[in-house]
């Protein structure tokens, strides 16, 4: 069964870790928790659960204005460039038995959840207190750094703090500094279909298709389920590549500009007010409009080409004579 | 570089400033030659007052006029991997001067001053450097007229005689002076300001300027470098060198206005390039500081106040269109426009100019990085 919010708090007790809760209604973002708890004088956290290619999960707990960049940490871990996504919605429920917006380090105590590794934003240490969330959304515990440890000990893990906005270099001579935190053990998560009886119950309060928990930069909230595209916009290599090295295309991107801007001026109602005069008043306005844009345009073809030029040169062999 | 005791903070007089630091204010008979120079309209910059003061800009187009040609210097310090808007205005702006004079430009990447002063690594700001370099192409330069360096790279040969020249000339109380040094700082802090003076002789470029040690040198940068650069005018004369010329910009505000300072660890302070359209839109709806009044009623009443208006400031730096802008003044100063729709057309013009950067980025690969960073020849620079 699901390590519940009550059998959580209890164990804190036993342990004798002072924690102070707070009711709420339920939150899913930091955003929103910071509204009920964001002045007590504890430092609140952001969660994130994330997956590699090879099927291992990690939670990163932070501080909120902590820069995450999952590229980066994915070097770090050894994972190479990319290697790092936010884990899929199911695996919230299978793994950590949490709902949404509810990833904690407190969820380690699952069974489930035994080789998913935690990493901790050192930034906690140095914090009087830090929030989390006790395995329910509705409410939050704050408790000192080193209780966190004291209870991650109880269940048999090692605390990991790490300087989240590091970024070493990773290289032939620099192996990534943060592999041993990589799982020894993949999780292979059934089938949706079958997952009913072979895994432990689902949790009291999942909500169904919400925002999913996730930061690349330092943000206060946790952005909606959008933004993982989104998120793809920023990281520039995913943007449609452009055609900067083939003169067909290149031509045709201007040519398409231009028609476009061109269909849009010759309105009904632009006819009718210039007339015969109608052609010169077009292209004015698309040189107007498109005279810088196309530059640039232009700018990158060349750039490019003399890149493409500049390569062969420093490859080039001269003639053996 | 950052001075001694320059606090960015509350409104800035920039009259007094051009008083107190002793340069010029870049008035409309100047703008009038550019533009009569270069048969092209001003660059908004210009016409909006963004780089506002000078020295010696009118001797750079004296000699221009005459057939003398000059080139351009700037750079950045790579210290951090998200570039803002305000770090893309000093470099929008040269590459309109370099498209409109036809001129060749130089780019120092101080990956060693930032390594000095931040905790970063060699390896680090080596490599933040190279990222930067990115951006910094995406901007629209030509690779034909371009060199982008950075200190760890290229320090030496020619470059570190002129180091050295200058060095001599400038007293360890003289550079305490400026920079508020004190007996705490490393010595790697004292003895870099020459890092970033000789780049405005073009003897330290011998690759591309040998023959030509006449040619001047025009540097646009931040008024805030001011203090910095004269220091370097003062050693010129001395080595034998022509006084390097600046054209220098006002500072570019954080959305919160007046009271807020754009930092690199308050992602809400500003406009990354790498923001996407619906970040922006959120940052210029909720953190934008605006001089609208709270209600539509007071709105219709009063007007904007179009002093503090970040909105309305940034449309001035990104606009192009002055008519439009002046449209907008008119009717939002007056009330009859809303803060709402201000913002909605600022959010259009930074996305547009963001997505445009992000293509032209992602257009920029490490060979091309390779090409801009090459020592070699430039032999169509000016033409």
């Amino acid at each position: 069964m699901g390590y519940t919010r009550e059998q959580l708090l209890a164990h804190l007790q036993e342990l004798r870790i002072n924690f102070t809760k707070y009711d709420h209604p339920v939150v899913l973002t930091v955003e929103a928790q910071a509204k009920y708890v964001g002045d007590v004088g504890s430092a609140l956290s952001k969660n994130l659960f994330l997956k590699d290619k090879k099927h291992r999960y990690y939670i990163i707990s932070a501080l909120p204005e902590t820069k995450v960049d999952l590229k980066v940490l994915s070097q770090r871990l050894g994972l190479g460039k990319g290697g790092l996504r936010m884990a899929p919605e199911e695996a919230l429920g299978e793994i950590l038995q949490v709902p949404l917006g509810c990833v904690t380090p407190f969820a380690l105590a699952n069974e489930s959840a035994r080789n998913v590794s935690l990493i901790l934003d050192q930034g906690f240490k140095s914090q009087e207190s830090c929030i989390f969330h006790p395995l329910a959304n509705d409410t939050s515990i704050s408790l000192q750094a080193k209780d966190l440890n004291k209870y991650l000990m109880s269940i048999g893990r090692e605390p990991a703090y790490v300087d989240l906005e590091a970024n070493p270099r990773v290289g032939k001579d620099q192996p990534p500094d943060l592999a041993a935190l990589v799982p020894s053990e993949s999780i292979d998560l059934p089938d949706s279909t079958e997952k009913i009886g072979s895994l432990e119950s689902l949790p009291q309060h999942h909500i169904p298709a919400d925002p999913k928990p996730k930061e690349v930069k330092a943000k206060p909230t946790k952005a909606p389920a959008k933004v993982e595209k989104a998120k793809d916009k920023s990281l520039v290599g995913s943007i449609p590549p452009v055609p900067f090295s083939d003169a067909g295309q290149f031509v045709e991107e201007i040519l398409d500009k231009t028609s476009a801007l061109l269909l849009a001026e010759i309105t009904g109602d632009s006819i009718k007010q210039h007339g015969e005069q109608l052609g010169s008043v077009v292209s004015k306005t698309i040189r107007k409009h498109l005279s810088a844009e196309l530059k640039n345009l232009a700018v990158m073809f060349k750039n490019t080409a003399y890149t493409e030029g500049f390569s062969a040169g420093i490859h080039y062999q001269p003639k053996r004579v | 570089m950052e001075l001694a005791g320059w606090q960015v903070s509350g409104k800035i007089d920039y009259d007094k400033l051009i008083d107190k630091f002793g340069c010029q204010r870049l008035d409309q008979s100047l703008i009038d030659r550019v533009h009569r120079l270069t048969g092209r309209p001003p660059h908004v910059f210009l016409r909006r007052g963004v780089f506002f003061a000078h020295r010696d800009f009118n001797e750079i187009l004296d000699a221009y006029e005459r057939g003398d040609k000059f080139y351009l210097y700037t750079g950045r310090g790579p210290s951090s991997e998200a570039l803002h808007l305000g770090h893309l205005v000093p470099f929008m702006f040269t590459k309109y001067l370099q498209d409109a004079f036809k001129v060749p430009l130089v780019i120092q990447l101080t990956d060693d001053e930032k390594c000095m002063w931040k905790t970063l690594s060699v390896e680090e700001s080596q490599r933040l450097a190279r990222e930067n370099a990115k951006d910094i192409i995406a901007c629209g330069f030509d690779v034909t007229r371009t060199f982008i360096f950075s200190d760890f790279d290229y320090v030496g040969g020619a470059f570190y005689k002129n180091m050295v020249r200058v060095a001599k000339c400038v007293t360890y109380n003289k550079v305490v002076g400026i920079f508020g040094f004190t007996g705490e700082d490393h010595i790697g802090k004292v003895s870099f300001p020459p890092v970033q003076a000789v780049p405005s002789f073009p003897s330290s470029f011998p690759h591309l300027f040998s023959g030509k040690e006449n040619l001047r040198c025009l540097i646009p940068c931040a008024i805030d470098q001011d203090p910095y650069f004269r220091m370097t005018r003062d050693v010129a004369p001395r080595i034998g060198y022509h006084k390097p010329a600046l054209i220098e910009s006002s500072f570019f505000p954080a959305l919160q206005g007046d009271t807020g300072k754009m930092s690199a660890s308050d992602p809400n302070s500003a406009i990354y390039v790498t923001d996407t359209p619906k970040e922006i839109k959120d940052k210029i709806n909720r953190y934008a500081f605006t001089g609208g009044q709270d209600t539509k009623e007071k709105q219709m009443l009063y007007g904007a106040n179009l002093e503090v208006d970040i909105p309305v400031k940034y449309l001035s730096f990104f606009l192009d269109d002055d008519a439009e802008l002046d449209y907008i003044k008119q009717e939002y100063g007056s009330g009859r426009m809303l803060t709402f729709d201000v913002k909605k057309q600022l959010i259009e013009v930074l996305t547009e100019l963001v997505e445009r950067h992000k293509r032209a980025r992602a257009a920029v690969t490490d060979e091309m990085v390779d090409a801009f960073m090459a020592v070699r020849p430039l032999p169509s620079m000016f033409s």
